[in-house]
């Protein structure tokens, strides 16, 4: 009963943290515009976090370059669990146009585990919105 | 029957308290989110974040004092809690002799409390944050003073219950021009203490990553919230008492609560976030010049 509560209520209050691991801005800009008033993701009690040590989702765009890859490894293990990671657009999915690059680290799925992806270049705000509603399904 | 009277009167402050504090916090976003003509969190938003947070891994940082990194939070509740028991000892009448000096040493404590959770982190930015929590303390606390003099002049005590009954016999403190000078900076001050906007600079969220909270995780930051929401009740509720005639009468009580919550939250929407020296130069100019000049007012009668 207790478990219970607890995924019930974190289903209603995710707290965010973005990481950009070598992207081009252009997923970091389309992640603040879902709290702009047109999508506003502080309906469902959604909130973009400072500090790794509050958030339960980490955002991860951009290709995860050599240098970053041991980076997203510590922010992972340090994200207090249950957490979850999601892969925002093409480059933290698969590679992208950068798969064969001299600074690519692998996708995100080869450093850490992800549990949602979301496709696009970049991906609409809609799209991130449908992504974390299908991470709240599988919470069930 | 002592002992049982004043568990209830600690128990049941935590409870109103914290049940307070927490719907402040959800009208402080509700209204901020409709400023930015946003649609907002539902209502019981805050408290799904603490049962939230209430399930979480607590991560302790290998560098930090664990002792002090444990415990900080946990005095900051007892010590809030406290401070709302000596408000609420007002309405059961059962009146402490000088209850203010108690009260402005106990509503230090938060701020203290804050500052040994961000030096004892070992985070960088933790203690910048500490740094900064310990300039603000220094900054706000002599207007803050200042304003809370100008009510034991007017009244004669410094007894919050009598302070409260006096108002009731012959009329608010903020409707003589000193009573209303002395408002205006306590409320300075009182931003200052819970850290809202334009003093923000210890947690500075965009800038130094919620700065002394950086490494708190899990229940620990569930206190600190639930902490940070009773400071905001009790502090509300005691500048209506103080200034403003108490909660006497329950339907003006809350509406003059909501008045200075939407005040705060006005003034949170309305500015931008200030530097260190920014704050002190204002707080040790103009908010401590206003509050000479109330408390001199106050001496001429006005």
């Amino acid at each position: 009963m207790t478990i219970d509560i607890k995924t019930k209520a974190l289903k209603k209050s995710l707290f965010v943290f973005h990481l950009s691991t070598g992207s081009c801005n252009n997923c970091d800009i389309e992640i603040l515009d879902c709290l702009t008033p047109r999508f506003d993701i502080e309906r469902f009690g959604m909130v973009l976090v400072g500090s790794i040590k509050h958030a339960d989702v980490l955002l991860v765009t951009g290709i995860g370059t050599v240098k970053n890859a041991n980076r997203i490894k510590l922010l992972y293990h340090q994200m207090p669990k249950p957490g979850f990671v999601v892969a925002i657009g093409a480059c933290a999915c698969t590679g992208g146009m950068f798969r064969d690059g001299y600074t690519m680290s692998g996708p995100l799925d080869t450093i850490i585990p992800v549990d949602v992806y979301i496709p696009g270049c970049p991906p609409k705000p809609e799209a991130m919105i449908a992504g974390i509603a299908k991470l709240l399904e599988r919470l069930k | 029957m002592e002992i049982l009277k004043i568990f209830l009167l600690i128990f049941g402050s935590f409870i109103i308290f914290s049940l307070a504090g927490i719907m402040s916090g959800w009208f402080d976003r509700k209204i901020s989110a409709r400023f930015q003509f946003r649609v907002g969190p539902p209502l019981w938003q805050n408290f799904l974040d603490l049962a939230k947070l209430t399930g979480k891994e607590i991560v302790i940082p290998d560098s930090a004092n664990q002792f002090i990194f444990l415990f900080s939070p946990i005095i900051g509740i007892i010590a809030i809690t406290a401070t709302g028991a000596i408000l609420f000892s007002n309405i059961f009448f059962y009146p402490l002799k000088w209850d203010l000096f108690i009260f402005i040493y106990l509503l230090l404590i938060p701020s203290i409390v804050i500052f040994l959770a961000g030096s004892s982190s070992g985070n960088v930015l933790a203690s910048v944050g500490a740094g900064r929590e310990l300039r603000l303390l220094l900054s706000y606390e002599l207007p803050f003073i200042i304003a809370l003099l100008v009510p034991v002049i007017k009244c004669g005590t410094v007894q919050i219950s009598e302070i409260s009954r006096y108002q009731i016999a012959n009329g608010v403190n903020t409707g003589h021009i000193s009573g209303m000078i002395a408002f205006i900076v306590a409320l300075f001050a009182f931003l200052g203490k819970i850290g809202y906007v334009p003093f923000d600079v210890s947690e500075a969220e965009t800038e130094i990553a919620a700065g002394t909270f950086i490494e708190y995780s899990g229940f620990l930051l569930a206190l600190f919230k639930l902490m940070k929401w009773i400071l905001l009740s009790v502090g509300i509720s005691f500048l209506v008492i103080y200034f403003m005639g108490g909660f006497r009468n329950p339907l003006t009580g809350f509406l003059k609560y909501l008045l200075v919550l939407f005040l705060i939250v006005l003034i949170k929407n309305t500015n931008p976030r200030l530097r260190t020296d920014q704050i002190l130069r204002f707080s040790w100019g103009w908010l401590t010049m206003f509050g000479m000049l109330a408390v001199i007012f106050a001496l001429m009668g006005y």
